[in-house]
């Protein structure tokens, strides 16, 4: 066996190091730019349908189809969710109030909770789910199928008539299912009031209004707008440019929730951060 | 053998044979991989050309770049006198209005039923027909492809004879002066097959069509060609009429034409 001169020995090992870490600095070098590419791409697919929102020949058929099937999607998931979440702020915040003796706060605070942060966030992740992943799966196997290309080739705008209509359909749905959410949170949250106590409907209403102000219900209406523009682009960005493979069509509806869960939070949190500023 | 099949390289009847389709040098390639090196075709007037080919060879490739689903990478496509390269988006439109496409998988639409996904091109491009003109017409495709009772149906409750027969359909709904067939009876069964090959020989005579037929099915080839284009590695192999290829000596196409 060859024993090594220990010069030539630490040099070589110096010298594969070397190589590693260069092998290492190509390779994330080559990530960083892939992930530039891709961010990249995602806005030029925004700035695409964005124009194409405002171009003649608007599909307004496919959008009222595209609205109707979002409300009929999610509008029984949406409806137990708002319920139950207004019913159990109320039953796990009651306690905490009567300690202090402020139970008369609980439809107030409860309220404020459902319309501020609660309604909107829960509504928008339950659509995240629902709805970002269903226009990924069903784009992305339109895209597999072909049915894209076959659009195009006959003379129809697959953007204007595929995404823009979802995009614009979220983007008017999501706010007004988080109203619907919240009505019936605030219901829920009656019942829940009423499972320890008495209190009628009228009390409980001016309890539960009379803390409300412009600051709660604006912002948290302006936010729903941003949160169904962006479940409705990623879901359609992702099945959109889904790849050829059948699996592609599994790995955009996934990745649609994950990365429109993701936003979702990220824009409330700047949300939270300018309405605290005003 | 009947009328079509004899025909020659350039289609009995046309003195002057008017060119519908003119590639010269397509170079097509993905990442460092080039699918199509140097093809150079022409498609006349009124012909049926069936261009040959194995897996992978770049047929599908090859009509994608004719309507430009594709951006090919170097060389020049002329469709119907307009180069490809020059066209605009409300250009390439136009032109895609005179073109019909059947992809390999039929590419219905699956939320639509089948009235709604003949209907879809129609109300595109010929916006100006009325309700009753727009039914006429959909029963007149649907009766010259044997589908009359299938208008109400769901792309997912056909065969896939039927979704190629309905697509098929589609395409023909706005009379395109061009057809291209991509790989029209694959996944079918012989019977079907040849019901397809020669319901594409019927379009050619109804509809006055000139077509592209990208395909590796001998039969379908034999049944629908009046020219014949061998591709392989990426070029032009063999062009001619289908006495040629049957005839030949060369082991390619001989491999074809057992």
């Amino acid at each position: 066996m060859k024993i090594l001169n220990p010069v030539i020995k630490v040099k070589k090992i110096a010298a594969d190091q070397s190589v590693r870490l260069v092998e290492k600095t190509i390779a994330k070098t080559i990530e960083a730019g892939n992930f530039l590419t891709n961010i990249a791409d995602a806005f030029l697919f925004v700035t695409k349908v964005t124009k194409e929102t405002f171009s003649r020949n608007f599909e307004f058929k496919e959008f009222l189809r595209q609205c109707f099937q979002i409300g009929n999607k999610t509008l029984p998931l949406i409806s137990v969710t708002g319920l139950i979440i207004g019913l159990v702020l109320t039953i796990q915040m009651r306690p905490a109030l009567l300690s202090f003796g402020a139970v008369s706060l609980l439809p107030g605070m409860v309220t404020i909770s459902l319309i501020r942060e609660m309604g909107p966030v829960i509504t928008a992740l339950i659509c995240a789910g629902k709805i970002s992943s269903g226009m990924g799966a069903e784009l992305g196997s339109m895209r597999v199928s072909e049915q894209i290309d076959a659009m195009e080739v006959s003379s129809t705008n697959p953007l204007r008539f595929l995404v823009v209509t979802r995009v614009l359909a979220a983007t008017l749905m999501i706010p007004l299912l988080v109203i619907y959410a919240d009505a019936l949170g605030i219901l829920g949250c009656w019942a829940g009031a009423n499972i320890r106590g008495d209190v009628t409907f009228v009390l409980f209403f001016s309890q539960a209004f009379g803390h409300i102000g412009f600051i709660d219900l604006i912002p948290a209406l302006v936010k729903t707008f941003f949160f169904g523009a962006v479940i409705g682009f990623v879901g359609c960005y992702k099945g959109y440019t889904a790849g050829r493979g059948t699996e592609s069509v599994g790995i955009a509806a996934n990745s649609a929730v994950v990365l429109a869960s993701l936003l979702v939070i990220i824009i409330d949190l700047v949300a939270v951060q300018i309405t605290d500023m005003i | 053998m009947n009328a079509i099949q004899t025909a020659t390289v350039v289609p009995a009847g046309t003195e002057i044979p008017e060119q519908v389709i003119e590639i010269n040098n397509l170079r097509k390639g993905f990442g460092t991989e080039d699918v199509l090196v140097d093809v150079s075709l022409k498609l006349f007037n009124g012909e049926n050309l069936v261009v040959l080919g194995k897996s992978g060879s770049g047929k599908s490739v090859l009509i994608k770049c004719i309507v430009r689903l594709l951006e090919p990478d170097d060389g020049t496509i002329k469709v119907l006198g307009e180069d490809l390269s020059t066209l605009n988006q409300k250009g390439l439109g136009e032109l895609r209005k005179k073109i019909g496409f059947l992809f390999q998988s039929g590419a219905l639409y699956d939320s639509m039923t089948v009235r709604q996904n003949l209907e879809f091109p129609l109300r595109r491009i010929k916006k100006n027909l009325s309700q009753k003109e727009i039914n006429e017409k959909v029963e007149e495709v649907l009766e010259n492809v044997g589908l009359s009772d299938a208008l109400n149906k769901m792309p997912s409750q056909l065969s896939g004879g039927m979704r190629k027969r309905i697509s098929l359909a589609r395409t023909l709904v706005v009379d395109p002066k061009i057809m291209l067939y991509d790989e029209p009876t694959t996944g079918l069964d012989p019977v079907t097959s040849d019901e397809i090959s020669t319901l594409i020989n019927d379009v050619q005579k109804k509809y006055k069509t000139s077509s592209i037929i990208i395909t590796h099915d001998i039969e379908c080839a034999r049944t629908t060609a009046n020219r014949i284009i061998m591709l392989l590695d990426g070029e032009v192999y063999k062009e001619g009429g289908l006495d040629e290829f049957e005839q030949s000596a060369d082991r390619s196409i001989k491999s074809f034409f057992k």
